[in-house]
């Protein structure tokens, strides 16, 4: 099941935001932004879990941590663009402050999978959420078995992260394929959907956790992907996305069946979502 | 040295292949190394054959006037290349260029076609091999047509 470290749970008031001053901005690509928050005090997570993030006269919207949960003091959003907020997000610079709630929800089972291989696949933006994870792998490599990436995107212009794709690539015992869906005649790596490259990656489907993050219909489409290659669903973790609002199971915005996405989740067991997910009434 | 059916004998596509048939269809292959940059067919010509790789890439392109050549696909090893040689007027409707040293199967479609012709019992194991990955391509462009990258935010 997917876990909440117990030190990462919601602070005692957590409908109360925090001012937090932006300390970095880093520009991804052409809509996509990371930046670091220096909260007053070390705010401990875990990997998958996401805070609000209030801009101020605007609106408030969850944003998974992007950062490494080994260091508490920083935490680290990576956004795209698309509505009002985040692009009132997009205009901050460093000293401005927002309204920070969290950290929130279930993440992923890193704790779990040890002794198991351990598969992600990211669609766009969703590499962000499955970073700490692989800051984690990395940190704790030999408690895991073989680990594969299977990053997916429109463009290379719309990675984020190249300098350190570039350096996972190089990284000994670390499998990581990219596959944009349409390149130059410049790009080296896969051109295509990302699902087929799986079978480019070296795992044991018995002994395998897989967890997925990105649109919606990539999350599905990975997942029967992932079973037809010989995984249970009960190991394969996916994140969603809903309207979440309180974040705390509280407003029933984000209600998906008998689950609340802040709450229950963002990340739950293939096996235990399956079903609502062919739910379009959902 | 390996013989062309040793070589077909390994590659994925004949998996399951009876002998008989194996060595019928080795009959239109022959073997072939590709530098990078080579083409194996180009938009608009004759499509007389189709590839299974044993290693390296192919890249599928098109050609956009002022933006250069688009790559939509990479077909990998193990992987079949080339589908235009099934169906009249048997023309290429892409480009088709090597992306690094690649070796592979190549076999005369018009020779396939005509001993699919002769026996359809081949023909019906030829047709079970092209299905399964031509229908999955198709899926897998369905989605690089919606576009769902964009609505992404995690």
């Amino acid at each position: 099941m997917p876990q909440t470290l117990e030190a990462c749970a919601p602070q005692h008031q957590p409908m109360i935001p925090r001012m937090t001053p932006v300390t970095r901005f880093i520009r991804e690509s052409e809509d996509v932004f990371t930046f670091n928050l220096a909260p007053e005090r070390a705010t401990s997570f875990a990997p998958g879990q996401f805070n609000m993030l209030y801009a101020f006269g605007v609106g408030e919207i969850p944003i998974s941590i992007s950062g490494d949960a080994q260091n508490p003091e920083l935490l680290t959003h990576t956004i795209r663009a698309v509505g009002p907020v985040s692009a009132a997000l997009g205009k901050l610079k460093i000293g401005d402050r927002v309204g920070l709630r969290g950290p929130f929800g279930a993440g992923w089972p890193v704790e779990e999978a040890k002794g198991f291989d351990v598969l992600l696949i990211a669609g766009g933006i969703g590499l962000a959420p499955l970073r700490p994870v692989i800051y984690w792998l990395l940190r704790h490599r030999a408690a895991y078995g073989r680990v594969g990436v299977l990053y997916g995107a429109r463009a290379p212009d719309d990675l984020i992260f190249r300098g350190e794709l570039e350096e996972w690539r190089r990284t000994p015992d670390f499998q990581l394929r990219v596959a944009v869906e349409r390149a130059g005649p410049e790009w080296p790596g896969d051109v295509g959907y990302v699902t087929p490259s799986l079978s480019k990656l070296r795992f044991d489907p018995a002994d395998t956790v897989a967890m997925i993050c990105g649109p919606e219909v990539m999350i599905r489409a990975s997942a029967l992907a992932l079973e037809d290659a010989g995984i249970a669903d009960s190991r394969i973790f996916i994140s969603m996305e809903r309207n979440m609002k309180c974040a705390i199971g509280h407003c029933g915005h984000c209600q998906f069946g008998p689950l609340f996405i802040c709450k229950d989740g963002p990340v739950h067991s293939y096996d235990r979502v399956r079903k609502l997910l062919a739910c379009r009434e959902l | 040295m390996k013989d062309i059916a040793d070589l077909l004998r390994h590659h994925p596509f004949a998996e399951g292949l009876d002998e008989d048939t194996l060595a019928l269809v080795a009959g239109c292959a022959k073997n072939v190394v590709l530098q990078p940059g080579d083409y194996l067919h180009r938009e608009g010509a004759a499509a007389d054959s189709f590839y299974l790789l044993r290693h390296g890439a192919v890249a599928l392109e098109t050609f956009v006037p002022g933006r250069g050549a688009f790559t939509f696909l990479t077909v990998k090893s193990g992987e079949i290349l080339g589908a235009d040689w099934l169906i009249p007027p048997y023309r290429s409707s892409f480009d088709a260029r090597a992306v690094e040293l690649t070796r592979a199967i190549v076999f005369d479609g018009k020779c396939l076609r005509g001993k699919c012709e002769a026996d359809p019992r081949v023909g019906y194991e030829m047709m079970k091999r092209f299905i399964p990955p031509l229908v999955k391509r198709l899926q897998s462009a369905r989605m690089q047509a919606l576009g769902m990258y964009d609505a992404a935010n995690a």
